[in-house]
């Protein structure tokens, strides 16, 4: 009989604990959270986004980094509650997405109408953020007597002896692989769409297979080339310019068929705080604020209005500078879509061999 | 019935007594498992968003292009769909069996809610094209043995038989076996340092025990993503050992010690050791101490001694440490990510890719299902061996 009693009050104590704790959690709610790709993009958008926006409206805005990766995304909304809200994700994620029914539907009226943006730039889940390219960088310091200027010089190991660095992914570098074996930027998704083309892309790629080194985060390629490990890379175009200026390097960037695409804001479904994460948005990206991001960091602007106010010492910087942009490539988000878990798989048993 | 008399049966109390214990392993042990199996074999995406077509695709012949009592139902099935989350896997899926099928169902979806009884072949060519409903057909079943091929690099053929995939296109086996192989040389490099090592432990006594058996247990309360990053301090270019070789006059040129195999195996080794040491030391700690000079007094030379007495009397040490090293390996993802080249990723990363990048969960479950099988049969053997010692001799 005590024993038994015992048992009923220590069943209750649990019992009162977990109901104390579950409402506990329930009781909280999260503020709002907004999620960018980090490092001193993320510092920038902080500065200029995230705590004004606070300020304006009294409510503390948490931002959090992350990698990309659709899955993550996908796991979020599928788990039920996603416990961030506003996500600035790659074009390929925002199709995928969209498509899915795994973002909510953005307000085109408070975001100042779908004209108001560069094509591809406003979709019916996205808001485009930033323009930003792939492109090859090499030390000017240290490349004194040939440098490239396509990637048929990037694969030139006569030319410009030493390692290259490229991004691991079948993405871009499947591209570059091709205008290196002569295909113009206008016609490598034309080819691509090919099973020869992409035969041909891999079979260049094997050529320069012993000259190559893969890297995976944004910052690698920049200290590789910084310390001499690779004589050329791929390189997320802003981070060059931003490296020139706070560390006096002479980086050089190559914008002849550099690959541009376009970075959007996107609300998970059922978020949280997704009223004030469309209220985040138009902030973010109102004319006079979104201006101020390419004096931190090279990228472009998707939003007409935001382009026409940056100064011009920044402009030049930017892919979307006209005479940048007239020899640049626009990603096939399209191609990828359809096409990457194929190619990806095939490109990840090319570089394991 | 008394509220006390449902308790006075032993059993009960002690079943009450392990509830907590039986919910923990019910919730956070059996349940994800049955989950991952699940996912590895099933994918009821298409047969649930699409049953119409399902059924009628069964016996679809695969010639030409589908009757139109087929591509009907198809349209049926779409209008009727309300899930745009559903159908987004149901086209996930698809894409995963032939490339295309993300940008084919977002036009199609759109063009049938438009104009329900549209001609498919009007909306894409593609729908010509047999490809694209054998990909619906191989897919209309529930149950399916194609993540679990595809983690082996294999396939079924248009006629149904299991077939290697074509090369280049999948490196699953590849990685697999290197898996495999990498952990092998762990454990064999943990058993070339740990057996010594515990013989010595277990032959001393005092501070000089208590020593060396914190430095193994040391490594063991410190992360592991600390150790790998120490590794990565000491093995770089321009790290401790190639600065000193170099200032030495020894290389002129620094090693290549990261991101390569050596680099691998090292790290793995150093942060594995403890499991190796720890089963052979308690084994050997209870081998009684006069034997090895028993063993001299009848004239058997030390070689000798160690080989006939010492060497099977830990044995049992060995295989437990040699197991625990192993199977522990054959899961690494962190060190051989930080420390090995593009060559040198084990089979975890695989799946690391399967679920962040690609939502594939079916894939990852199908790779994470081959390498539980590999442990649990490891285990088998494991237990076997540790249960009884004079057979294992």
């Amino acid at each position: 009989m005590k024993n038994n009693h015992k048992i009923t009050s220590f069943g209750k104590v649990l019992a009162v604990g977990a109901a104390m704790a579950l409402a506990g959690t329930a009781a909280q709610a999260r503020d709002l959270t907004v999620v960018s790709f980090g490092g001193n993009f993320q510092d920038a958008q902080r500065e200029l986004f995230f705590k004004p926006f606070a300020e304006k409206t009294g409510k503390p805005l948490l931002d959090e980094a992350w990698e990309g990766g659709y899955g993550v995304l996908q796991a979020k909304v599928k788990a039920g509650t996603p416990n961030w809200d506003v996500v600035q994700v790659e074009a390929e994620e925002l199709a995928l997405g969209c498509a899915d029914g795994i973002y909510e539907k953005l307000d085109w009226e408070k975001l100042g109408g779908k004209d108001s943006y560069i094509p591809g730039g406003a979709t019916d889940c996205g808001a485009g953020h930033i323009v930003w390219s792939v492109a090859i960088a090499y030390d000017g310091n240290k490349l004194t007597e040939a440098q490239p200027a396509s990637w048929a010089d990037f694969w030139d190991v006569e030319k410009i002896p030493g390692k290259r660095a490229l991004r691991k992914s079948a993405k871009y570098a499947l591209e570059a692989a091709l205008m290196a074996d002569g295909v113009s930027g206008a016609e490598v998704y034309d080819v691509l769409a090919t099973p020869e083309g992409v035969d041909r892309a891999f079979a260049k790629l094997d050529e320069l297979r012993p000259n190559l080194v893969w890297w995976e985060a944004g910052a690698q390629p920049l200290s590789m080339l910084q310390t001499g490990d690779v004589v050329m890379a791929s390189v997320y175009n802003g981070r060059i310019t931003g490296l020139n200026r706070t560390e006096g390097t002479n980086l050089k960037l190559v914008w002849n068929e550099s690959i541009y695409a376009v970075d959007s804001w996107v609300i998970l479904a059922g978020a949280e705080n997704k009223d004030a994460g469309q209220d985040f948005i138009a902030f973010a990206n109102a004319p006079e604020n979104l201006s101020k991001l390419p004096e931190h960091i090279a990228y472009g602007l998707p939003v007409k209005a935001a382009a026409e106010l940056i100064p011009a010492e920044f402009a030049v910087d930017l892919p979307t500078w006209p005479e940048n942009l007239a020899v640049s490539v626009n990603l096939d988000v399209d191609y990828w879509v359809d096409n990457s878990e194929e190619l990806t798989e095939r490109f990840n048993a090319w570089v394991a061999q | 019935m008394t509220a006390s008399s449902r308790f006075r049966s032993p059993g009960v109390r002690a079943l009450i007594l392990i509830a907590p214990l039986l919910v923990f392993l019910g919730l956070f042990f059996v349940w994800p498992l049955v989950t991952v199996i699940s996912q590895a074999v099933s994918d009821p995406a298409v047969s649930r968003v699409l049953p119409q077509t399902a059924a009628a695709i069964d016996d679809w012949d695969g010639e030409g292009v589908p009757a139109p009592e087929i591509q009907a139902a198809f349209r049926a099935d779409i209008v009727a769909n309300t899930d745009e989350q559903a159908m987004g896997d149901v086209t996930r899926r698809l894409n995963s069996s032939k490339s295309g099928f993300r940008s084919l169902m977002g036009k199609t979806v759109s063009a049938v809610r438009e104009t329900p009884d549209i001609d498919l072949a009007e909306v894409d060519k593609r729908w010509a094209d047999p490809v694209f409903w054998k990909a619906i057909q191989d897919n209309a079943s529930p149950y399916t043995d194609a993540f679990l091929l595809a983690s082996l690099d294999m396939e079924r053929d248009s006629s149904g038989s299991v077939a290697a995939m074509k090369e280049g296109t999948s490196a699953n086996f590849t990685i697999l076996m290197r898996t495999l192989w990498t952990s092998a040389l762990v454990t064999l490099c943990c058993l070339v340092i740990g057996l010594p090592y515990a013989m010595i432990a277990a032959s001393v006594s005092g501070w000089k025990r208590a020593v060396l058996l914190g430095a193994v247990l040391l490594p063991l309360w410190t992360s592991l993503l600390v150790r790998t990053a120490a590794w990565m301090i000491i093995l770089q270019d321009n790290g401790i050992i190639n600065q000193s070789l170099m200032g030495i006059g020894v290389i002129s040129e620094p090693l290549v010690l990261i991101y390569n195999r050596f680099g691998v195996v090292l790290a793995m080794t150093h942060v594995l050791l403890p499991f190796m040491v720890l089963p052979i030391y308690s084994v050997l700690i209870t081998v009684p101490g006069n034997l090895m000079s028993a063993a001299a007094s009848l004239g058997a030379h030390p070689v000798r001694a160690f080989l006939r007495v010492l060497l099977p009397l830990s044995l049992r040490g060995v295989i437990s440490g040699a197991l625990l090293v192993f199977m522990a390996s054959i899961g690494y993802y962190i060190t051989p990510a930080l420390l090995g080249g593009a060559a040198d990723q084990m089979i975890s990363s695989v799946i690391a890719d399967y679920s962040i990048k690609s939502a594939n969960w079916s894939m990852a479950a199908a790779i994470g299902l081959i390498l539980l099988v590999l442990t649990l049969a490891l285990y088998a053997v494991y237990n076997r061996l540790s249960r009884d010692p004079v057979q294992a001799r």
